[in-house]
């Protein structure tokens, strides 16, 4: 999608994008993509927008303003902005509930404060990290301590005082008689490197705060510097279990904005990919949400298959995680000899599993126990805190981005969306279950139509984008993946941006677990499927 | 007593890749031969061992799923006795770090080899933990866990393929093999020794090689000036500073 902007005035933005939610039914905030638009611009936002209803979209871009600070201001450790300019924008965190962490993503990289946002610390970076890396102006610098980061028990809450003046006061996080625990950095339940503070109350959950960056590898900093070739390398990184649609995504917002005509059969060839590797995740999921509450075997039986999944993938592309497979204007290479008849076996083999992890686990009165009213979440929250994929659909929310914005042969196979009314961390395994069967359906219906043709659109040498905003979204394993490109025509990307699957779905941990039991934290975890270094990029 | 060679059963010695570094090893370990009694009781040991190896789960990235394959149907590495992994590192033998490990994340990993108990080994999985991998130029990653502790294994690839994991982790068999473990790894320390306050791995290592990585930061070359007038201080420190305090008090 070729973006382009609505522009408000900075006094009346907050009114605007009220209206906007209210009166013209964009109810669910894609993503905010902070930039640093140059020297004469300055910083400031992107928010892209959908209507749940229509499907439209829209986006619009707001420039900060800035001040300089006097003293008192930031005192905590976030970084030292005494007598600094320091980029404003009005909060919208109040409108869509989501934009909680995304500002304050957007703070760690460009060191925008969003007035009346309660809890503006770092997200990813450490406190005493020092700038704003993905300003143009910063000086590249790679050192770090072994020594251990003091994190203030506070959020800074930003306000314009009567003289105009930028001033600020401090959110306690915690209160007296809390009782913290850190569940991560390195905890076998959160499937990777994140960090959740829980603060509890006997055995129920009073708050959730994340701690994110644990694994933030700065890929969108490093694709400044890249050829739109080189970039493709590092999708493959990001949920590893994703690897195909997150590269669909990327080569997607390029040939989009290079305008590519793609022949039928690489947009066959790639949405049997896509399928191929959604299974691919989805036994990982099934696997590991039995692991996490405790029964091996059934992780065992999920992870059998898999490697089956996976052969039939390796055999064209050569990778078992990584793929390597898209690049910009087709295929790496053409499909493997086999490639079809191994993919309808796999079909067939896979049909009748996958009622045996229904068996094994699924069905089992103990699994129905523990996540049966585990992590609920209604419609409306769903919406409100951008949950996508899975999760959201098992609270009805149609929100599956092959159906709604369809992309490759999505429009031209019959399938459904699957959705459930559960709420809950039990129909959230149960709409994976059932979209494993909808991949079996659309991979059966294109596997014997592969039309000939070429696997790849001859490009130039050097790819240069034209100027201008793109974005565009897949629907990933565990839930809208998208990428925002900036281009101004060089053969690098002035900003691109991903909007990463987890980053709502850990933002709604708080909302899903208020109220819960602290051992329903980790199977809300492990039912909604988060992968870490997708959400840290 | 000649110290065998690490036997691997399906594997010949010869096939085996850097058995220079091992033999290497071999020679350092045991200058001036072995002992028949405590060499026949290192390969007793040993031979527990290195079959009993528990990893502690330390998987930042894709490589933890490579290693999770690893533990499950199809490659099953239950065979060599590598299935039990631990979630804490009070009960591990081994960090597998299975992916990127950034600056955030660094303090973490150091601290975590600092828990474990001696004797321990480290494995470096992926490009990531070798070097940096491809993320050699981003502004928040460790260019190779080797910056940081230890590394006994490098296992290439990006991410390795099971076999490759297992193949690292039967060298590392191989290595624990041929370890003096009485006398070297685990012995009891003598009074100076436990003065230094450092491993019996460490004591080895530094009376072998005089490697910087190895070496805490002590500062041991200081100029006699300074000694000689700080002497009082540095001797009974403790009562200097509760003296000071009384002073403003």
């Amino acid at each position: 999608m070729k973006l382009e902007f609505l522009s408000f005035d900075f006094d009346k933005f907050a009114q605007e994008m009220q209206n906007l939610k209210d009166k013209k039914g964009f109810d669910y905030l894609v993503t905010i993509v902070g930039e640093d638009f140059g020297k004469e611009e300055g910083l400031g936002c992107v928010y892209i927008l959908e209507n749940t209803n229509t499907h439209e979209r829209c986006s619009v871009k707001m420039m900060a303003k800035c001040q300089v600070c006097g003293d008192g201001i930031a005192a905590n450790g976030t970084g030292e902005t005494d007598g600094q300019m320091i980029a404003y924008l009005p909060t919208v965190s109040n409108i869509w509930r989501v934009a909680d962490l995304l500002e304050r993503e957007v703070y760690d990289f460009y060191g925008i404060v969003f007035l009346g946002h309660p809890d503006m610390r770092r997200l990813f970076l450490r406190t005493d990290f020092k700038g704003y890396p993905f300003r143009k102006d910063w000086v590249y610098n790679d050192r770090y301590t072994l020594e251990d980061d003091v994190e203030p028990d506070y959020g800074l809450e930003y306000f314009i005082d009567k003289d105009g003046n930028l001033q600020s006061k401090q959110n306690k996080l915690f209160e007296a008689d809390d009782y913290v625990i850190n569940i991560g950095p390195q905890h076998p339940a959160t499937h990777g490197v994140l960090r959740l503070q829980t603060v509890l109350d006997g055995e129920t959950v009073k708050r959730v705060y994340p701690h994110l960056g644990y694994i933030h590898r700065a890929i969108e900093k490093m694709w400044e510097s890249m050829t739109y070739p080189q970039t493709l390398a590092l999708t493959d990184r990001l949920n590893y279990l994703g690897a195909m649609q997150h590269r669909h995504a990327l080569v997607g917002v390029i040939e989009e904005a290079l305008e590519v005509e793609l022949t039928d059969r690489i947009k066959y060839i790639r949405t049997i990919m896509d399928e191929l590797q959604r299974l691919d995740s989805h036994l990982l999921y099934t696997s590991c949400v039995a692991q996490d509450l405790g029964a091996l075997t059934g992780m065992l039986y999920g992870m059998r298959d898999r490697e089956h999944v996976l052969n039939c993938m390796e055999e064209t592309t050569g990778g078992r995680l990584i793929q390597n497979y898209y690049r910009i204007g087709g295929l790496q290479d053409d499909i493997d000899p086999d490639f079809v008849k191994n993919c309808k076996d796999l079909v067939r083999y896979l049909r009748p599993m996958i009622q045996e992890y229904m068996d094994i686990f699924g069905d089992n009165i103990i699994t129905h126990n523990r996540l049966e009213n585990c992590g609920p979440m209604s419609l409306e929250d769903c919406i409100n805190y951008a949950v996508t994929g899975p999760a959201g659909r098992a609270s009805g929310w149609k929100n599956d981005v092959r159906k709604n914005h369809p992309y490759d042969m999505y429009d031209k196979v019959e399938w459904e969306q699957c959705t459930l009314n559960g709420c809950d961390s039990m129909d959230r395994y149960l709409v994976h279950i059932n979209e494993m069967y909808q991949s079996l359906n659309i991979i059966e219906q294109l596997i014997d139509n592969i039309p000939e043709g070429d696997f790849y659109v001859k490009q130039k040498p050097i790819i240069k984008v034209p100027e201008g905003q793109w974005y565009y979204s897949v629907e990933g394993v565990a839930g809208e993946f998208g990428v925002y490109l900036d281009s101004r025509g060089d053969k690098s990307p002035y900003r691109m941006k991903m909007r990463p699957m987890g980053l709502s779905l850990v933002g709604a941990f708080d909302p899903m677990l208020r109220g819960q039991k602290i051992a329903d934290l980790i199977a809300t975890c492990a039912a909604i499927d988060v992968v870490i270094p997708d959400i840290d990029r | 007593m000649e110290v065998r060679k690490p036997h691997i059963k399906s594997i010949p010695y010869e096939e085996w890749n850097d058995n220079a570094s091992l033999e290497k090893i071999i020679d350092e370990l045991h200058e001036g031969g072995v002992n028949v009694v405590t060499g026949s009781l290192d390969r007793l040991i040993n031979w527990g061992r290195s079959n009993s190896l528990w990893s502690l789960t330390f998987a930042t990235s894709c490589c933890g799923i490579e290693f999770m394959a690893c533990g499950c149907a199809r490659y099953d590495f239950a065979r060599f006795g590598f299935e039990v992994t631990r979630n804490s590192p009070r009960q591990a033998d081994l960090i597998m770090c299975a992916g990127t490990i950034t600056h955030k994340m660094a303090p973490a990993l150091k601290r975590l080899y600092d828990e474990m108990a001696e004797p321990k080994y480290v494995i470096a999985v992926g490009g990531c933990a070798i070097s940096g991998g491809p993320f050699k130029s981003s502004y928040h990653v460790v260019k190779g866990i080797e910056e940081i502790v230890p590394v006994d294994v490098f296992i290439p690839g990006c991410p390795p393929r099971p076999e490759a994991i297992m193949y690292g982790m039967m060298q590392l068999q191989r290595k624990v093999k041929i370890e003096k473990f009485f006398g070297g790894a685990n012995h009891k320390q003598s009074a100076e020794e436990a003065k230094l306050g450092v491993s019996n791995e460490e004591l080895t290592f530094r009376s072998k090689h005089n490697d910087h990585r190895r070496e805490p930061i002590v500062v041991t070359e200081v100029p006699k000036n300074f000694l000689s007038e700080n002497s009082e201080y540095s001797e009974n420190s403790e009562y200097s500073d509760n003296k000071k305090e009384e002073e403003k008090a």
